[in-house]
């Protein structure tokens, strides 16, 4: 029961803390964009959409911050023989990571507050350092999850890991996948946020400049990921397919080995029966998506023990809610990008904009989906092959106070993120803008 | 010297930087709670000033430290962190509300009422984070925490409540009250804020007398082998004995109204303790079963990790010079009574 609880606190404030740090790499990315379009435009509205973006990254960095700062600690609250014993092996990311997000904080403190006291150009540099640095951590931490998936960069033996080589251990089988899917998942959400909220805006306020520009800024960068995105899940898959089948075949609930093996599309798979049920099945198609060869074996779940089985039912509903709503990005995001060639503008019809609201929070969706897939996918291993997660939960016990307490609060902070928001985006609606005069003094 | 050694020596320059940045913001967040006076509101908005641009800054110390512990001393974090498992978690709920509340109430400018909630809420958490960091210290260093092999044996709860433990809660409570007062004063030209905070250091620098004495009677008791070492070897002796100066010399600077000076004599002592406090405990992390060689990762970790710290400081060090320098060069900058968010204008 502990066990369930310590995966629970760990599951939620990953949660939690992804889609804080995802604002955090990508929001200052569409901040450093707008200003750069002040700059050269010298239209007001970029400059305020750039104030408001760094308003916006200063709340989610905070948030972000400090829920990063727990999840350091929770490694060991929680897990501390994988610390213990594996700290040695992964540590290095880590110390890198570490470095990287001291030096998005420092620049975040310049930018925010350096505005009107420090030269341009340096304002500008120090936001594209906030940006860059943030992009590296992200990088940092999502080496160490590729390490969790498929471990190397040590010999095992009982008394524990030993010829230790931590660049390796860095840069474990897959690691190039699996930090490009990351960064792109990141920047895909966080733009297509930004899009669903002023999307939401301008079907409301159909004039309004401020809006229309914002989303001028946000559909470039939600378009290119929504598209390349795909690509690189792709080729993801395709790594998973031959280092982690066992993976692979939760994901599409295949349970029996097999040539010429169908994809599943939707359905429920049952482990009981060993079946696929209420799905649709396109033939060949996993065969072919894996392999990209029609007659190729793909292993099932009966080609491994069962009592490390993850569980499958979940790993294949999150595998499908990722793919689905990827796939309805990287449509709208066609659709929208052929109108914009068409008409040379980005498109205002309602209903793009509609699909713009309605895609908003996909990007979030599709991110914590995907991180439910590589997290059950591996179970019930911390390390994969390695270390079992009941192997490294603490020995504390009542561990569903801690967890409770930190859902509670979690709650809460996430109403109160939620609250601020929505008053920075309500300040610049129509009737409500802050008078010329004041805007630099405006919340 | 060796790979530990380094590596030792950068995880006690993180916490002595973490005590006096940090430990600073806590004690920003103690006279907060304890705003009064005619002043109550410019006292409020000063401090208020003096974090914004840093606070987040000052707490990625802790990060820093915390990670050279899990990955260059694996053992000596997995075993903290199941014997400190309680006081670590409440510290951290204290850390995530004080950090959040701080930002809130920055963003969050609807009306004095609201803003006085997350005020309080930003300085209680203020006020029981740096005691529970406190309360962990003096378990460490207490040798209540007993380690097999990598188990602990100790249970979850006798070490940090031990009167010593509280003890080194309350020092650390007092010391960064004392250094916040300090800071804080050479943060304003406005003579009767400066003199409201004068006030406050030197009865602050009190408090850290008597709690220091506190920990020092206890420790015979409480933590017998750093009690050796506070008076037994010769280098920790000349080590205290410099703390001593520069408490006695940050004292005295104040009564001087020499607010620079004392700023950096205050700061020297703070440092002087922290590192005082890994001195009398060397060669061990975890007081008595896990040295720092004893809980060493393999050395191609700890080459590797060097690396990268050096890396990061050539990195971080100008940045943060450059951030500290754009920011310490206006206390000029008249303070508005009105509270955060207001008074700052521009860009926040």
């Amino acid at each position: 029961m502990d066990l369930l609880y310590a995966r629970a606190q760990m599951g939620l404030s990953l949660a939690f803390h992804i889609v804080f740090a995802a604002a955090g790499i990508a929001l200052p990315l569409l901040m450093v964009l707008s200003d750069l379009k002040a700059r050269r435009t010298g239209d007001a509205d970029y400059a305020l959409l750039s104030r408001k973006l760094a308003k916006g990254t200063a709340i989610l960095f905070a948030v972000g911050a400090v829920s990063g700062t727990v999840l350091s600690f929770e490694l060991g609250l929680l897990w501390p023989a994988f610390m213990g014993t594996y700290g040695e092996v992964i540590g290095l990311p880590f110390a890198l990571e570490g470095t990287a997000f001291f030096t998005e904080a420092v620049f975040l403190g310049i930018y925010l507050y350096g505005r009107e006291r420090i030269p341009a150009g340096l304002h500008l540099f120090s936001g594209v350092m906030v940006a860059l640095s943030g992009a590296a951590s992200a990088f940092f931490v999502t080496l160490v999850n590729v390490f969790m998936n498929d471990p190397s960069g040590f010999t095992l033996t009982a008394g524990g890991p030993v010829n230790v080589d931590p660049v390796a251990a860095m840069f474990s089988p897959g690691w190039r996948h699996q930090t490009a899917h990351t960064l792109l998942a990141c920047y895909q959400a966080s733009a297509f946020a930004m899009a669903g909220i002023h999307a939401f805006v301008l079907l409301r306020h159909p004039g309004a400049a401020f809006h229309r520009k914002a989303l001028s800024i946000a559909l470039p960068l939600a378009c290119l990921s929504a598209l390349v995105q795909p690509l690189v899940g792709h080729q993801s898959a395709e790594h998973v397919a031959r280092a982690q089948p066992l993976k692979l075949a939760a994901a599409e609930g295949l349970f029996q080995t097999q040539r010429g093996a169908g994809l599943s599309v939707g359905g429920l798979p049952d482990v009981e029966t060993g079946t696929m049920r209420y799905a649709v099945e396109i033939p060949k198609g996993l065969s072919i998506m894996a392999f990209m060869d029609p007659d190729a074996e793909v292993k099932g779940l009966d080609a491994f023990p069962r009592d490390e089985w993850p569980p499958v039912a979940k790993v294949h509903v999150a595998f499908q809610v990722m793919v689905g709503t990827g796939g309805a990005m990287a449509l709208l995001a066609v659709v929208t990008l052929f109108l914009r060639w068409r008409r040379e503008a980005w498109p205002e019809d309602r209903r793009v904009l509609w699909g713009w609201l309605l895609c908003g929070p996909l990007g979030v969706v599709a991110m914590e989906a995907g991180w439910l897939v590589t997290e059950w996918g591996r179970q019930p291993w911390i390390i994969r092959g390695v270390m079992r997660t009941g192997e490294a939960v603490t020995p504390v016990q009542h561990l569903a106070a801690p967890f409770w307490t930190f859902t509670l609060v979690y709650v809460f902070l996430g109403a109160m993120v939620v609250f601020l928001m929505v008053r920075q985006v309500a300040g610049t609606l129509p009737g409500h803008e802050p008078p010329v005069g004041e805007v630099a003094h405006e919340h | 010297m060796s790979t530990e050694l380094w590596l030792g020596g950068a995880l006690v320059a993180a916490f002595v930087l973490y005590a006096l940045f940090g430990g600073a913001d806590f004690g920003g967040g103690v006279w907060d709670l304890l705003a009064s006076g005619p002043r109550k509101a410019e006292q409020r908005a000063l401090i208020a000033k003096a974090l914004g641009p840093v606070w987040e800054v000052n707490h990625v110390w802790l990060i820093i430290g915390i990670v050279i512990l899990f990955s260059a001393f694996p053992r000596a974090f997995a075993a903290l962190s199941v014997a400190l498992h309680v006081p670590l978690t409440l510290l951290l709920l204290g850390i995530v509300f004080r950090g959040t509340a701080f930002t809130f109430r920055t963003y969050d400018a609807r009306g004095d009422a609201v803003q006085r909630r997350w005020g309080l809420v930003f300085s209680v958490a203020s006020v029981l984070s740096p005691a529970l960091l406190g309360m962990c210290v003096g378990a460490v260093v207490s040798g209540d925490i007993r380690v097999q092999g990598l188990v602990v044996v100790s249970g979850f709860f006798s070490a940090w409540l031990s009167p010593f433990a509280l003890a080194v809660g309350a020092l650390a409570l007092c010391l960064f009250a004392f250094l916040a007062a300090v800071y804080l004063i050479a943060e304003t030209r406005e003579p009767g804020l400066q003199e409201d905070f004068r006030k406050r250091a030197l009865g602050a620098g009190v408090a850290v007398f008597l709690a220091a004495l506190g920990v020092l009677v206890l420790a015979r008791e409480g933590a017998p082998r750093v009690w050796e070492g506070l008076t037994g070897s010769p280098f920790a002796l000349v080590l205290h004995a410099a703390t001593a100066v520069a408490a006695v010399l940050a004292f005295g600077l104040l009564l001087a109204r020499r607010f620079w000076l004392a700023r950096v004599a205050a700061a020297a002592q703070v440092g002087l303790i922290v590192v005082g406090w890994a001195a009398s405990q060397y060669p061990y992390l975890v007081v008595p079963d896990l040295t720092l060689q004893g809980a060493a990762a393999s050395v191609a970790t700890q080459r590797a990790l060097l690396v990268a710290l050096a890396v990061g400081a050539a990195l971080i060090i100008p940045s943060l010079l450059f951030l500290l320098r754009v920011f310490q060069s206006a206390p000029n900058v008249p303070i508005s009574p009105r509270p955060p968010g207001e008074g700052r204008g521009e860009g926040i």
